[in-house]
């Protein structure tokens, strides 16, 4: 052994133990992302301070975009992962639920007029009942799956058929517009913090989650009920309980988001806010590699793919993508990103890497 | 026959989504009388349902192919985009590239094949999540159409209108109207698509091997494997002729719509799969019947009908009404199957 086959070997096997880290997708992809843009289009990354129309200072460019918007997504994937860990299934009525939460922070903050010339109740108050609103229909969910043991697709499909007519119903189809600017400060900007807000409210949540999961066994019952809910029953965990408790928990989030999505545009569209965020916010977990049959997860991984796929999506846009044919370009990275992250695959590779490992040892002996 | 040869498993579960399948009929007839009774003389003419049957052609095509997925335990969201897109891609053959109609029968199949091949491939060769593999395809059929064609128009080719707007008369199923006319009752060409398919399926899955495979990889593919059954084949198999049927489904949407448009077929993948639930489909695999689906599809647009003819017009009311009956049948079969589990260890 000469000591620079020593160091190849080294090498090799450091790199594949690194593929093998399940923060290593997420990363690698991030990385292509952003090598892709410096090669394009470095312009890309530059972050210009603004003055908006109300004369605050502003940061803007794409990358802040992209902590802004995957902000939302963000938030969802911890609730997402949550259930996808305990109940081995994902909610696809987030977006519908959104709605939901919206439309009640709408009316509580307006009542029965639809123009109001100021709120009729604090906005502490509509969020509130917003998340009182979210996590009964987050429960409502949780129990189908958990008491019923109806796979949790089927049986979040119920409120995703029913979400935005629920929403729209709420407020007699009338699509209230809140005039008043503090409302609009929870999508936009804090006047004089030229960050957006969003990006606090993720940041405080992500802060939450990481203290519920050092500090109380959620993550661990969760996982324990995700992998094996009959045997975590005999540990003493009841799992009906663990998995109601996630669904709630997105419930919570979806709550969250509804509040930033009503305050961005201090308005409502029942049939196009959050459309498809499901899709996005199971796209995140699955992106961080965590597995979509439940058990062990990585919230880290799953927060860190919710802001690459806004990454990916901001690129998209950049490059003049029409938002209609968007869906296209992501479905072929989505596709080469799960693929080269199937378990299948990744053996294969790894079995060539350990091929031309011996190989190069051979040679060099 | 078939019970000695078939495994004591899938016999108790076939027996359930017989069971499951009963109650949806029974649900079905029942809604159907009591809308004759309290909505009157609408829902006694023949054309009536004829007219669910016209609406739902391909609807009932993609449950069916969503059914034989689910059977083998997996699951395929991008029918509904795929119909848009077979939609799209033979208006813009038929007026734009001047196809002719069998040109665009057969890319709509074409469309289908490719979906299925690459979708197959993805779930069965390389285990990937159904979910996640029909999810990029969702995604990419919606962009693609776009890309094919971004505004919505309607097909003026000749041939083509003057097949989509033939009608099969059925006969003495026609009604009398208030001057004593005598108005033959008719169906599309779609719906003799459709009830072919739902025969060959329900045959395919009773009475022959690949079918019975279907059962027994969805039931359990660990056990499927050890009785010599190849599963990764079997599961291939289920996704393409799904991708197939939703291209089929698509052209027979498209016969029924003359049109293609972005926007057409939304949300119709997850209609598939409430129509499979409602017809007794579990989506853990191994428990499903093609007749159960057919009457599913029935009992959704039924209910749907009856909505519209309360005059409930608002958007709302559909939607709520849907997911209610939805609801409904989910713990209808959480409560069977739990019954009956509970039955079989006594």
């Amino acid at each position: 052994m000469t000591p620079a086959t020593n160091n190849k070997n080294a090498f090799v096997s450091g790199l594949r133990s690194l593929t093998r880290k399940q923060l290593f997708i997420p990363i690698a992809a991030l990385f292509a992302l952003i090598i892709f843009n410096l090669i394009a289009d470095p312009s890309f990354f530059v972050i210009k301070l603004g003055y908006n129309s109300a004369n605050q200072p502003v940061l803007s460019g794409y990358l802040i975009t992209i902590l802004d918007y995957g902000s939302e997504l963000a938030i969802l994937a911890i609730g997402m992962t949550l259930v996808t860990s305990a109940s081995g299934g994902q909610d696809i009525s987030v977006g519908a639920a959104i709605a939901i939460a919206g439309s009640v922070i709408l009316r509580v903050l307006c009542g029965t007029d639809s123009r109001p010339d100021h709120m009729k109740a604090p906005i502490i108050v509509a969020f509130l009942v917003a998340c009182v609103v979210a996590m009964i229909f987050g429960a409502f969910n949780g129990a189908l799956v958990a008491f019923f043991k109806i796979q949790p697709m089927v049986a979040t499909l119920i409120l995703f058929t029913a979400g935005r007519s629920i929403a729209a119903w709420i407020n007699n189809n009338e699509l209230p517009i809140i005039a008043e600017p503090e409302f609009s400060y929870f999508g936009t900007f804090i006047p004089g913090i030229p960050i957006p807000t969003p990006v606090f409210i993720a940041a405080a949540c992500m802060v939450v989650i990481f203290l519920v999961l050092k500090f109380t066994n959620l993550g661990l019952y969760s996982q324990a009920v995700g992998i094996n809910p009959h045997s975590s029953r005999l540990n003493g965990i009841n799992p009906a309980i663990v998995k109601l408790i996630t669904y709630m928990i997105l419930g919570l989030c979806v709550a969250v988001v509804g509040l930033i999505k009503v305050s961005r545009i201090s308005t409502i569209n029942y049939s196009v806010v959050a459309k498809d965020i499901e899709m996005d916010a199971i796209l995140a977990v699955a992106l961080g590699g965590n597995s979509l049959g439940g058990g062990k997860f990585n919230m880290a991984a799953s927060i860190m793919g919710a802001y690459i796929i806004q990454f990916l999506t901001t690129t998209l846009y950049k490059f003049n993508v029409d938002s209609t044919a968007l869906p296209a370009y992501k479905a072929v990275v989505v596709i080469i990103l799960v693929v080269l992250s199937a378990p299948v695959v990744r053996e294969r590779i790894n079995k060539a890497k350990k091929a031309s490992a011996k190989k190069s040892v051979k040679e060099a002996a | 026959m078939e019970n000695r040869l078939a495994p004591k498993r899938s016999i108790r579960n076939i027996s359930d989504t017989n069971l499951l399948m009963f109650i949806n009929i029974v649900v079905f007839v029942l809604m159907y009388l009591m809308a004759i009774l309290c909505l009157g003389s609408g829902f006694l003419k023949p054309q009536n349902f004829f007219n669910i049957l016209n609406e739902n052609a391909s609807l009932i095509i993609l449950s069916c192919g969503m059914s034989l997925v689910m059977i083998t335990g997996g699951i395929d969201i991008s029918v509904g985009q795929v119909t848009a897109l077979v939609c799209m891609s033979c208006a813009v053959l038929l007026d734009k590239h001047g196809g002719n109609v069998i040109t665009s029968m057969c890319l709509a199949v074409a469309i289908g094949l490719a979906f299925g091949l690459v979708q197959g491939t993805l779930v069965a060769y390389l285990e990937i999540q159904p979910f996640i593999v029909s999810l990029a395809g969702l995604f990419f059929a919606k962009g693609l159409t776009t890309i094919v064609n971004a505004n919505p128009f309607n097909v003026e080719h000749k041939a083509f209108v003057q097949m989509r707007s033939t009608r099969i008369e059925v006969p003495f199923m026609g009604s009398y109207n208030k001057k004593g006319m005598y108005i033959p009752a008719y169906i599309e060409i779609g719906v003799v698509v459709a009830i072919v398919v739902v025969i060959l399926l329900f045959c395919l899955l009773r009475w022959t091997r690949l079918g019975r495979n279907f059962y027994a990889v969805g039931g359990n593919a660990q056990s499927a494997r050890l009785l010599g059954i190849n599963v990764k084949r079997t599961k291939f198999i289920a996704h393409l002729l799904c991708s197939v049927l939703a291209g089929i489904g698509g052209y027979v949407y498209f016969m029924h719509v003359g049109s293609g448009s972005p926007s057409h077929a939304d949300g119709a993948e997850m209609n598939a799969i409430a129509s499979s639930i409602i017809g007794g489909t579990l989506l853990t695999g191994g428990v499903g019947n093609i007749v159960g689906t057919f009457f599913g599809v029935l009992s959704l647009s039924t209910i749907k009908n009856i909505v519209s003819s309360l005059g409930l017009d608002e958007a709302w009311w559909t939607n709520i009404t849907v997911a209610f009956m939805l609801c409904l049948f989910l713990l209808i079969q959480s409560i069977v199957l739990r019954r009956k589990a509970a039955g079989a260890k006594k």
